[in-house]
């Protein structure tokens, strides 16, 4: 056995995954969809009709009883205080050196319950963390139910058109980042006016079995309006047209929220949060680097980890980039000393031992039209 | 699906063999391997490879392939075409070459596969 042979979680579309012929690989802990006809027709089709993408290695951490606010408002730098029940907001375990444990969803269930939705490769880390930094908090639990949800993604212009005939709750009332429980197909399920492609769409938070049973029916639902199942190949490419970050290659525990740009996320009124002080000081005294978006000028893909050059000399490093199939251009995101951060400055990106020009340009690269 | 007017290497190239020239390609299961191709980077004409050699790097969206030289020899030219068309490799895989070498030793083409032998390795 090699390393490699480490044992890989399924989720319960597995098999489904596999009749229709996806290429799987390892993400982050699971064996995942990468691929199924192909990430750049899938990818097309996310951005001009519906993709249907299983998600369910994303993780759930439930937090519990009358000082749950109090605790989340500690251990996250937005402000979810401001949630209503049935809302959701992106946010952040931080640290105390305002770097980030993680990006999350919170979603409010109820006054007194929250869920927080964490990446993956993160739900060992970010559960240990919680559960340690709530420890005096009061009357709170954390619950890792990560392995009771399945959550199924329907993502694109035409995604409100395929869940609808399946459910009862009318979509057009339910607004971006809001949540209403109810049925799909007939099985309970959380739906979520969230995503992570640019696009407009539903996230579906559902029983892990009942899950094969709704992506048929969503499958059904979706051949009219050229509905595909979509891989992580094509969420990853979608999620960086749309400037979204992707933990792990974009932030880590090694950038402060600020530094990744996501600044606009920090509830600055609150009297504290973990890592406050930094982000305070980062504010007020302004940073020494910090994440920005390019395209390729030359000819050449960067790829996450390539170095940027200014002058011959390695100043950054590119952090996520690929050829994208909407925009047809090579774009990416990398961490740069602020004095060459501003939209139209030029650097090199180091290709396999040549320089090839890039520059910067604003984030999101892609930006869809709002109806 | 191999045929066997060409040689094959692990490395899943085919090499067709011509007066002293060689004309490189990937065969179709690289292509299926890679998926979308978006670019291709090759050599300079003139350029001495040795085999085994990295040479240029194919390029999908989601990964990138360098690309091994089959046989030692000069690039005599290079496939123009591909910086326009780089899905042509997806489309016909063994009817675009990337790459023509003036053999250095015709002896190395010995060690290269038949179409048997590779469909055998790719199973």
């Amino acid at each position: 056995m090699t390393d490699s042979a480490q044992v890989l979680k399924k989720t319960s579309l597995h098999g489904r995954h596999q009749a229709l012929g996806a290429r799987m690989a390892p993400f982050g802990g699971w064996e995942m969809p990468i691929e199924y006809a192909g990430l750049s027709s899938e990818h097309m089709a996310v951005r001009t009709a519906a993709g249907l993408f299983d998600v369910s290695h994303m993780g759930e951490i439930e937090l519990a009883g009358s000082d749950a606010l109090d605790a989340i408002q500690r251990i996250s730098c937005n402000d979810a205080s401001k949630l209503e029940m049935g809302q959701a907001q992106y946010s952040a375990l931080t640290t105390p050196q305002g770097t980030l444990v993680d990006d999350i969803l919170v979603y409010r269930l109820a006054s007194d319950h929250f869920m927080l939705v964490v990446n993956a490769a993160n739900i060992g880390k970010d559960y240990a963390w919680v559960s340690e930094k709530i420890r005096s908090a009061g009357d709170v639990v954390a619950v890792n139910s990560s392995s009771r949800y399945a959550l199924l993604a329907v993502q694109g212009p035409a995604a409100v058109e395929v869940v609808q005939p399946l459910v009862g709750i009318e979509l057009s009332e339910l607004k971006y980042y809001c949540f209403a429980n109810g049925e799909v197909a007939g099985q309970r399920a959380t739906i979520s006016r969230t995503g992570y492609t640019g696009e407009d769409g539903l996230e579906i938070y559902l029983a892990a079995r009942a899950a094969d049973a709704v992506w048929q029916a969503l499958t059904d639902s979706g051949k009219s309006v050229g509905l595909v199942p979509a891989g992580l190949g094509a969420r990853d490419t979608l999620r960086l047209e749309a400037g979204m970050r992707l933990y792990g290659n974009d932030m880590d525990e090694n950038t402060t929220v600020l530094e990744a740009g996501l600044g606009w996320m920090v509830a600055w009124e609150k009297p504290e949060f973990l890592g406050h002080e930094v982000l305070r000081q980062q504010k007020s005294e302004g940073l020494a680097r910090k994440l920005i978006g390019f395209e390729m000028v030359g000819r050449g893909i960067a790829r996450p980890g390539f170095s940027v050059l200014v002058d011959g000399r390695p100043v950054g490093r590119v952090t996520s980039g690929t050829q994208t199939p909407f925009l047809k251009k090579a774009i990416g995101m990398a961490y740069l000393p602020v004095e060459y951060t501003t939209v139209g400055s030029q650097f090199k990106v180091e290709i396999r031992g040549r320089p090839i020009n890039a520059r910067v340009v604003p984030v999101p690269f892609y930006k869809r039209r709002r109806s | 699906m191999y045929p066997s007017d060409r040689k094959y290497t692990k490395n899943h190239e085919w090499v067709t063999i011509a007066g002293g020239e060689a004309k490189v390609g990937i065969t179709q299961y690289a292509q299926e391997q890679l998926g979308d191709v978006v670019y291709v980077e090759l050599p300079e004409i003139g350029r001495s490879l040795k085999r085994g050699e990295t040479f240029g790097a194919i390029e999908s969206v989601k990964a990138v392939s360098e690309l091994y030289c089959p046989l030692s020899g000069e690039v005599a030219s290079v496939n123009v075409e591909l910086s326009e068309h780089p899905e042509a490799i997806n489309v016909e895989p063994h009817d675009t070459w990337m790459i023509a070498l003036k053999l250095a030793d015709s002896a190395e083409v010995e060690a290269l596969l038949d179409g048997p032998s590779y469909q055998a390795l790719i199973g």
